[in-house]
């Protein structure tokens, strides 16, 4: 009974930490980001009070669709999380982290605060910039280990990475957007950046602002274990690069200002096609497809 | 005091309204919260959105064209909540004492928790008054703020 559990210790494990793994994230970036501005900065674990003293505040709720899709956000972010643990199939993985951003913009469209409806907007122009990208991530992945089921990636003889740099560098400008970072924060930015309010979290209050946190930590675990997993043969190194790309995102959020949405999408359209199809010609140039 | 009591007074985010001051203060306030003076160390943010704030800070003399503003946000804002009244303005309506389109200190619309005085208050005042507040919403907690 027990050696027939055995493996999927490992996964359940992992899911049961992520929030404390995306809770611990969100208090280093901000130590990291305050310690860049020679600033003391809050403790580690503020993520956490914050979010706790967020659940115990009076609800304010402006309509029962947005604590449903607040909640639908967590739910799918974690789902989709919980899907990388087991090594399911990319394509899966991508529809469930597009249903949990469309929950968030629904949440958005929701209520009748221009703010949120323009956070809202914004947030799907930030889709609209990113996923075609993550599809052709996929489709990269597909043509180079023949199955999109990301077990498959251990059976590789090669990581990933060195197959696809190009896509693997595109995986980490979405992960700039994913986390809401500066130059690509025009939807909603984390805090202490102030611009139409608080962008499509405007409406978010209590509880429901509790649970979009929970989400944006569980985008942030999955991300990054996207990123690892382009060293499928060696997690450990995996980790400490994808480490080093969230690092990255920390210093590029200090040093530049948010980009336009014209911009946005100009910059990750021509930055990402450009990575991803230039991989694909010299993937068929050496004949590995 | 529960694990979310701790965690309120560990987290509190601020709501920063100008009500016609001279920006004096708002620098001032300001300035707490830059690398100098760093209040993000006690968990301090300057959110811009009422329904995730935790203490009003209110500068400047209230008037006749903004009390109504100053309501509403006041209003917006879920329990518990604190209010800080910050410079001469804010607390009695200073110099525009008696000013025809002046109503006074800001505590004639809202109750106020915390007076900081001074014109400009310092930030070391300002930080201090962050403090007594928490005091304040600590007190208001325990009273049965987390009920639903």
């Amino acid at each position: 009974m027990l050696e027939a559990l055995a493996p999927y210790a490992l996964p359940i494990i992992f899911i049961i930490l992520s929030p404390v793994i995306g809770g611990l994230l969100m208090g280093v970036d901000r130590k990291i980001t305050a310690r860049m501005q020679s600033r003391i900065g809050p403790p580690l674990v503020q993520p956490f009070y914050d979010v706790m003293k967020l659940w115990g505040k009076k609800p304010f709720i402006t309509n029962i669709f947005q604590p449903i899709l607040a909640f639908g956000y967590m739910g799918f972010a974690f789902l989709a999380l919980a899907l990388v643990a087991f090594g399911m199939d990319m394509l899966i993985i991508l529809f469930t982290v597009a249903i949990a951003d469309i929950c968030l913009v629904g949440a958005g469209y929701s209520s009748k605060s221009p703010f949120s409806y323009f956070g809202a907007r914004r947030e799907l122009l930030v889709i609209i910039a990113y996923e075609p990208l993550l599809f052709l991530t996929a489709i990269c992945i597909y043509l180079v280990s023949g199955s999109f089921l990301l077990s498959q990636l251990f059976l590789l003889g090669l990581p990933l990475a060195m197959l696809l740099p190009g896509v693997y560098l595109t995986m980490a400008l979405v992960l700039l957007a994913e986390l809401k970072k500066s130059p690509y924060d025009v939807s909603a930015s984390a805090h202490a950046h102030q611009e139409l309010v608080r962008g499509v979290y405007t409406e978010f209050s209590g509880y429901s602002m509790a649970l979009v946190e929970l989400g944006h930590w569980g985008k942030a675990v999955l991300m990054l274990s996207f990123l690892a997993l382009f060293w499928a043969n060696n997690l450990v190194l995996g980790s400490a690069l994808a480490f080093v790309f969230f690092f990255a995102t920390i210093v590029i959020d200090n040093s530049y200002p948010r980009l336009t949405w014209q911009k946005m999408i100009r910059t990750f359209w021509i930055a990402g096609f450009a990575l991803i199809l230039l991989n694909l010609a010299g993937l068929i140039i050496i004949g590995v497809i | 005091m529960g694990l979310i009591g701790q965690s309120r007074i560990k987290s509190p985010w601020v709501l920063h309204f100008d009500c016609g001051s001279c920006n004096g203060c708002d620098i001032e306030i300001l300035a707490a919260l830059t690398p100098k003076f760093d209040a993000e160390r006690f968990g301090i943010i300057n959110i811009g959105d009422p329904k995730q704030a935790d203490i009003l800070v209110v500068t400047g003399p209230m008037n006749l064209r903004n009390f109504r503003v100053l309501k509403t946000l006041y209003e917006q804002m879920p329990d518990p909540k604190a209010v800080m009244a910050v410079g001469s303005c804010g607390c009695t309506g200073g110099i525009f004492f008696n000013c025809p389109n002046v109503l006074g200190g800001i505590d004639k619309a809202i109750p106020v928790d915390v007076y900081v005085p001074g014109c400009a208050a310092r930030p070391e005042q300002i930080i201090d008054g962050f403090v007594l507040a928490l005091k304040k919403l600590a007190e208001k907690s325990s009273e049965g703020g987390t009920k639903k």
